[in-house]
C-alpha cells in the first residue's frame, strides 16, 4: 500500500528542495532529508518508499535543479500524479525513472493521507474497491523507461529513442 | 501555413521542415553547466561511461555560489577546475560572472544557434534569437556525451511589444507585464516568440535579455526575440532567421510599451504582478540589484542615476552585484559604481549572489527584500517567511533610498514637497 501525499497547485522547485540544501551545499548523502523542508517539514521523515505524490497544476515550476526530484527519488518516490507539470521538471522526472502521470480528475478524487495501491507500469490505481486508470506518458518516453532510464537507453543503443543510427 | 521562429531554427538544424508537436533530435552548439549542477553532471556522465564528445562545446561557469561559501562548495568547485582541465572544457571561474551573461559576452550563444543550459533561465539566449533552453543534469550530460538532444518542437505564443518605453519604465516592467498576461504556466512547453514593433525595435540587447530571461517564468521552453535593431548591428543574422508572416500561434498577446507603468511582482509567485502603486510604502530591509535578469551596465546606470546625490536609508542594506567582470569593469570605468558606492550601497563578486538564498545576502524571518532578480518563491532567498518583491533597477534604487517601496518619480515629489 502507498500513502498519498497531496499538495496543491504550483509546487515549485524551491518548495521541493530549497536552494540552500542542494547536494552542492550540504553533501550528497544528506540533501534528500530536506525535501519540502519549508512547506511540509514532516515529509522527509514520514515518506516511505513507494508512497506517491499527488499535486495540482504546474507542478515543479522553477529551477532546472534535477536534485529536487532526485531528493524525492532517494526517498523512494516512483510516481507522481498531477494536474499538469512544468516542462523541465517533467523531463527530470522521466530521466530519474519517476513516472509522471497527468490526471486532473484523479488528483481531485484523492485525499492526503489515504492508502492506495498503484501498479504504475499498468497505470492502474486502486483505492478500496475503486479503480482509476492513469494515461501513461508518451511512447517515446516509455521506450526509454523500458531500459530503466534514458541514460541506460543511450548507453545501450548509442542513440535516442526514435532516432536513426547516427 | 508558415513557420514560427522556433520551427525555423529546429527545421534548419534538423535538415528538414519540422512542425510543432514533432520530436526531433538535433545537434547542439553549446552545453552550459553551472557549478551547483556540475556534481550531478559528472555523475551522469560516469553512469553513461562517456566523456564530452566535443569538449569545446561544453562550458562550466562557477557562478551560483562564487566565491565558495563553505567546504562542500569549495570541494565541488575544485573538482570542476580539475575536470575542465582533464577534458579540455572551458571553465569560467569565480568572478567572471553569471553563466548567461558570460555566454552572451563570449559569443557562445549566437543567432540561429541551439544552446542548452543546466539552468532554467537559459531562455535568456533567445534575446539574440538563439534557441536557449534549460534542462536538468541528465539531459545536459546526454547532450555533452552525444552532441545532441531530443526536443519536442514547441508550439508558439506570440507576444508583440509596441511603441517606446517612457523614461520611468524599464524593460523589466515590460517583462513582468508579459508574465502577468501569460501566467506562470501559460506558455508551458511552448516558445514565447517576442516581436518588437512600432518603435520597440529600439530595445537594446540588454533589454531583450531581460525579456527572454523572464519568459521561462511563464513556463516557456524558449523565449525568442525576432532579430531587429541593435541585434542586426552586433551579429551576422542569417536571412532565414525570421518567422513567416503566416506562422501559426497558439495565442497572441499585445503589450503597448508607451502605456506601461512600473510593475512589481509580489510574493510568492512571479506572475503575481501588480502596479507599484499597490505596494507603495511597504517597508524594506534589503535591496538587491543584480542577476541574469538585471545586472548589466544599463541596469547599474539606471540605479546610479537614482542614487546620485542621495543616501541609502538607515536600516536598509543595498547589495549591488554586477552580472559579469566585464560589467564590473565598465561600471568602474565610467564612474557608475562610484556613484552607487557613495550612496552607501555595497558590492558583491560578479555571480548569482543571494538570488537562490545560498550566500551574500540571505534574508532573516519576516524580512522584506526588493530585488531585480527573477523569482520570489517562498523561501527562495532564505527564511521561509521572508518576502521578495521583484522590480526594476529604478524601483529598487528608489526603494533603497526611501526605506520603503517607491518609484524615483514619487521620491522626487516627496523631496519637492518638503
Amino acid at each position: 500500500m502507498s500513502r498519498v501525499w497531496k499538495f496543491g497547485d504550483s509546487i515549485n522547485t524551491d518548495d521541493i528542495l530549497p536552494g540552500k540544501y542542494a547536494p552542492f551545499m550540504v553533501g550528497e548523502d544528506r540533501f534528500h532529508t530536506y525535501a519540502f523542508a519549508h512547506l511540509r517539514p514532516e515529509f522527509a521523515q514520514g515518506f516511505r518508499p513507494g508512497d506517491i505524490l499527488v499535486a495540482g497544476r504546474n507542478t515543479g515550476l522553477g529551477s532546472s535543479r534535477e536534485y529536487a526530484p532526485e531528493a524525492l527519488r532517494k526517498l523512494g518516490l516512483r510516481a507522481i500524479i498531477a494536474k499538469s507539470y512544468a516542462r523541465i521538471f517533467y523531463r527530470n522526472l522521466v530521466n530519474l525513472g519517476i513516472m509522471p502521470f497527468e490526471a486532473p480528475e484523479v488528483v481531485d478524487a484523492l485525499n492526503d493521507g489515504e492508502e492506495v495501491e498503484l501498479e504504475f507500469e499498468q497505470g492502474v490505481l486502486r483505492r478500496g474497491s475503486e479503480t482509476f486508470r492513469l494515461t501513461p506518458p508518451p511512447a517515446f518516453l516509455l521506450e526509454a523507461l523500458k531500459e530503466g532510464s534514458i541514460l541506460e537507453y543511450y548507453r545501450k543503443h548509442g542513440r535516442f529513442p526514435g532516432e536513426g543510427t547516427p | 501555413m508558415g513557420l514560427t521562429l522556433a520551427e525555423k531554427i529546429l527545421s534548419q538544424r534538423a535538415g528538414r521542415e519540422v512542425r510543432a508537436g514533432e520530436l526531433v533530435v538535433v545537434e547542439v552548439d553549446q552545453v552550459m553547466v553551472v557549478d551547483s549542477i556540475a556534481g550531478s553532471f559528472f555523475k551522469r556522465l560516469e553512469q553513461l561511461g562517456a566523456t564530452p564528445r566535443y569538449p569545446e562545446k561544453v562550458a562550466i561557469v562557477i557562478d551560483h555560489v562564487a566565491p565558495a561559501a563553505n567546504v562542500e562548495v569549495a570541494k565541488a568547485q575544485k573538482e570542476i577546475r580539475e575536470w575542465g582541465n582533464r577534458h579540455g572544457c572551458r571553465v569560467f571561474d569565480v568572478g567572471r560572472g553569471i553563466c548567461h551573461q558570460v555566454l552572451i559576452e563570449e559569443g557562445l550563444a549566437l543567432p540561429g544557434g541551439i544552446v542548452l543550459g543546466s539552468d532554467s533561465h537559459s531562455t535568456t539566449y533567445g534575446a539574440v534569437a538563439c534557441f536557449g533552453s534549460g534542462m536538468g543534469a541528465t539531459d545536459i550530460a546526454l547532450a555533452a556525451a552525444s552532441g545532441r538532444t531530443w526536443l519536442r518542437v514547441p508550439e508558439s505564443v506570440k507576444v508583440t511589444f509596441r511603441g517606446r518605453l517612457n523614461p520611468a519604465v524599464s524593460a523589466k516592467d515590460a517583462a513582468l507585464e508579459m508574465v502577468r498576461l501569460l501566467t506562470a504556466d501559460g506558455a508551458t512547453y511552448m516558445s514565447v516568440e517576442i516581436h518588437l514593433e512600432d518603435g520597440a525595435e529600439s530595445l537594446t540587447r540588454s533589454q531583450r535579455l531581460t525579456l527572454a530571461n523572464l519568459s521561462v517564468e511563464a513556463g516557456a521552453k524558449c523565449g525568442l526575440v525576432v532579430p531587429s535593431g541593435e541585434i542586426l548591428e552586433l551579429y551576422d543574422v542569417p536571412g532565414w532567421l525570421y518567422p513567416d508572416p503566416d506562422a501559426a500561434y497558439v495565442r497572441e498577446v499585445e503589450i503597448d510599451l508607451s502605456a506601461l507603468t512600473p510593475r512589481v511582482s509580489v510574493p510568492f509567485y512571479v506572475d503575481n504582478v501588480q502596479t507599484v502603486d499597490s505596494v507603495m510604502g511597504k517597508k524594506v530591509d534589503q535591496v538587491f540589484v543584480g542577476t541574469c535578469t538585471n545586472g548589466r551596465l544599463d541596469d547599474l546606470r539606471e540605479v546610479a542615476e537614482v542614487l546620485r546625490g542621495r543616501r541609502v536609508a538607515p536600516g536598509v542594506r543595498m547589495l549591488v552585484i554586477p552580472a559579469s567582470s566585464q560589467v564590473l569593469e565598465e561600471a568602474t570605468a565610467d564612474g557608475t559604481l562610484l556613484t552607487i558606492l557613495q550612496a552607501g550601497a555595497t558590492l558583491g563578486t560578479p555571480g548569482c549572489g543571494p538570488c537562490m538564498g545560498r550566500h551574500q545576502g540571505v534574508l532573516a524571518p519576516g524580512e522584506v527584500c526588493v530585488s531585480t532578480s527573477n523569482r520570489n518563491f517562498k523561501g527562495r532567498m532564505g527564511a521561509a517567511d521572508a518576502e521578495i518583491y521583484l522590480a526594476s533597477p529604478r524601483v529598487a534604487a528608489a526603494s533603497a533610498v526611501a526605506g520603503f517601496i517607491t518609484t524615483p518619480e514619487a521620491l522626487e515629489q516627496e523631496v519637492s514637497h518638503v
